[in-house]
């Protein structure tokens, strides 16, 4: 108990103290303020734009989450087929990892250009970005499986598909969680790169335009919004992973318990 | 499996040749396991005795010969034999109860009747209380009842078990071995198991077969007689104490070194 009051007191101070040092830098005059907003202004943006903020949040979640379910469906399809045959996994393993070496901002202005303005082009941006760790983690998760279990599942009779299910799928789900909550901060800010370059709604948007008419302030409140979207996400994802995994809570526990008797 | 009647099937292998990744591991290899025998096969470490139950499991196929259970050619066909591997495998992310439910899922039933049929049977596997927990919070010896459980369910004639106490400490694997007796006397199981351990052989056997050879020397293996062992299955705790068992641990010993 003593231990989780301390994890959250470190973490707290250091933000308070931080915000506190940064408010007394720009209230005495050490930076300018319309360079750096005090943290004060930032709050009071937050606040004034709130409607704005709320409504091309909105935009900016739904082209992350339609194109995180489409990366994590591309992602599943891929490792499931690079799985099955050993063929696909060694012609596409080179290609997969080619993919994440292009740079996002260099692929968003093809994609508006071809796709024009909607949502599409941000929507396939986000897919683009999220499937690989979904794809490298499930492939591992399934290969992770110990080749006797399988043999074990054929002695039971259990066909190619009941294997999957009972054997591989449970394996990888580990992994799979874990290539998910990465994927979901890349869905927000993958989104939010492909609005800058073209759109007509979304944070991305509002960033540009904010930017160029140097309002610092609101710059930061929508920088807050992103990380707050991001955050979010990856704690409804850790929640699904708790409820989808209830062996790892299970089992934690017993480690837990048996830890604390040793203490006695 | 339901067309092979479990009180008459035994397990007959018919003249096996075997080998891994093109070497030759086990050559004409024949014996028969009768209904409700205990038989243990003897052999050292990379004698190919693994191998020889993959093959009797129907995990590979044989170079030549047959496998039969009863009168069914079951020869590279998994699903007609039992098999319990070294390792229990159990699937860490699925309860005791549905980690025994395994078998008669893949079968169709639906989870709340598998289930319902291994609540039936976890006092006899002293699993009682434990069926909703995992794997990893189970001791050894629980884990290996869990598996044996699960075998049990595959309600298939033959139980092939391949060194399934040797992850256990030695009271425990004493323990295990006499409750394990216990049980497949009263279900009437027949069975044959694998070891390296000679004592735990005579601890257990109706008979024991030794297979002696060393593959990696290019010395293929091969089945170099059997012992019967007369004293029953309850009183072999008093028989391994008697001048008998070490006679017969000399007999088995010197097949080995044949």
């Amino acid at each position: 108990m003593r231990s989780a009051r301390r994890s959250w007191v470190a973490p707290t101070v250091t933000v308070v103290a931080v915000l506190v040092v940064w408010q007394c830098a720009v209230s005495f005059g050490l930076v300018p303020a319309f360079l750096l907003p005090s943290p004060l202004d930032v709050v009071e943006a937050l606040i004034v734009d709130a409607p704005l903020l709320a409504s091309h949040g909105l935009v900016t979640l739904t082209e992350a989450l339609v194109g995180l379910a489409c990366g994590v469906a591309a992602g599943f399809g891929l490792a499931v087929l690079m799985d099955r045959f050993a063929l696909v996994k060694a012609a596409l393993n080179p290609l997969v990892t080619l993919s994440q070496t292009i740079p996002t901002v260099a692929i968003a202005p093809l994609l508006v250009l071809w796709l024009g303005y909607g949502m599409l082009p941000k929507v396939l941006l986000v897919a683009l970005t999220t499937f690989f760790p979904i794809t490298v983690a499930l492939a591992e998760g399934f290969a992770s499986v110990d080749p006797d279990a399988i043999d074990l599942m054929r002695t039971m009779g259990a066909n190619r598909w009941q294997i999957f299910r009972y054997v591989k799928i449970p394996a990888a789900a580990g992994s799979f969680f874990s290539g998910l909550r990465i994927s979901a901060t890349y869905a927000v800010v993958g989104a939010v790169v492909a609005e800058w370059l073209g759109g007509f709604d979304g944070l991305g948007v509002y960033m540009t335009r904010v930017r160029k008419s140097y309002s610092y302030d609101q710059m930061f409140a929508v920088i807050l919004i992103i990380s707050a979207l991001s955050l979010a996400l990856m704690g409804l994802i850790d929640l699904i992973a708790r409820i989808a995994m209830p062996w790892r809570a299970a089992t934690n526990k017993s480690v837990e318990v048996s830890h604390a008797s040793q203490g006695k | 499996m339901g067309d092979i009647d479990p009180q008459v099937a035994g397990l007959t292998a018919s003249h096996l040749w075997l080998s891994w990744e093109g070497e030759p591991i086990v050559e004409d290899v024949t014996f028969s396991v009768a209904a409700g025998e205990l038989v243990c096969l003897v052999g050292r470490s990379g004698s190919g005795k693994t191998t020889l139950f993959h093959a009797l499991a129907g995990l590979t196929a044989p170079e030549r010969g047959q496998v039969f259970v009863g009168d069914k050619d079951i020869t590279g066909v998994p699903g007609s034999v039992a098999y319990m591997l070294q390792k229990d495998l159990l699937i860490p992310e699925r309860t005791v109860q549905d980690n025994a439910a395994l078998p008669l899922l893949l079968k169709g039933m639906s989870l709340k009747e598998a289930r319902a049929q291994v609540a039936s049977q976890l006092d006899r596997f002293g699993l009682e209380g434990a069926q909703g927990l995992y794997p990893d919070q189970l001791s050894g010896g629980m884990r290996q009842r869990a598996a044996l459980l699960r075998t049990y369910l595959m309600d298939d004639p033959v139980l092939l078990m391949d060194e399934p106490f040797s992850a256990l400490d030695a009271l425990t694997r004493a323990d295990m071995r006499s409750w394990f007796l216990d049980l497949m006397s009263r279900l009437g199981l027949t069975c044959m198991l694998v070891t390296h351990d000679v004592d735990e052989a005579i601890a257990m056997a109706d008979r024991i077969l030794v297979l002696a050879g060393n593959p990696a020397q290019g010395q293929v293996s091969r089945l170099v007689g059997e012992v019967a062992i007369e004293c029953p299955r309850k009183d072999r705790g008093q028989f391994m104490l008697t001048s008998d068992a070490l006679a017969t641990k000399r007999q088995v010993l010197e097949l080995l070194e044949h």
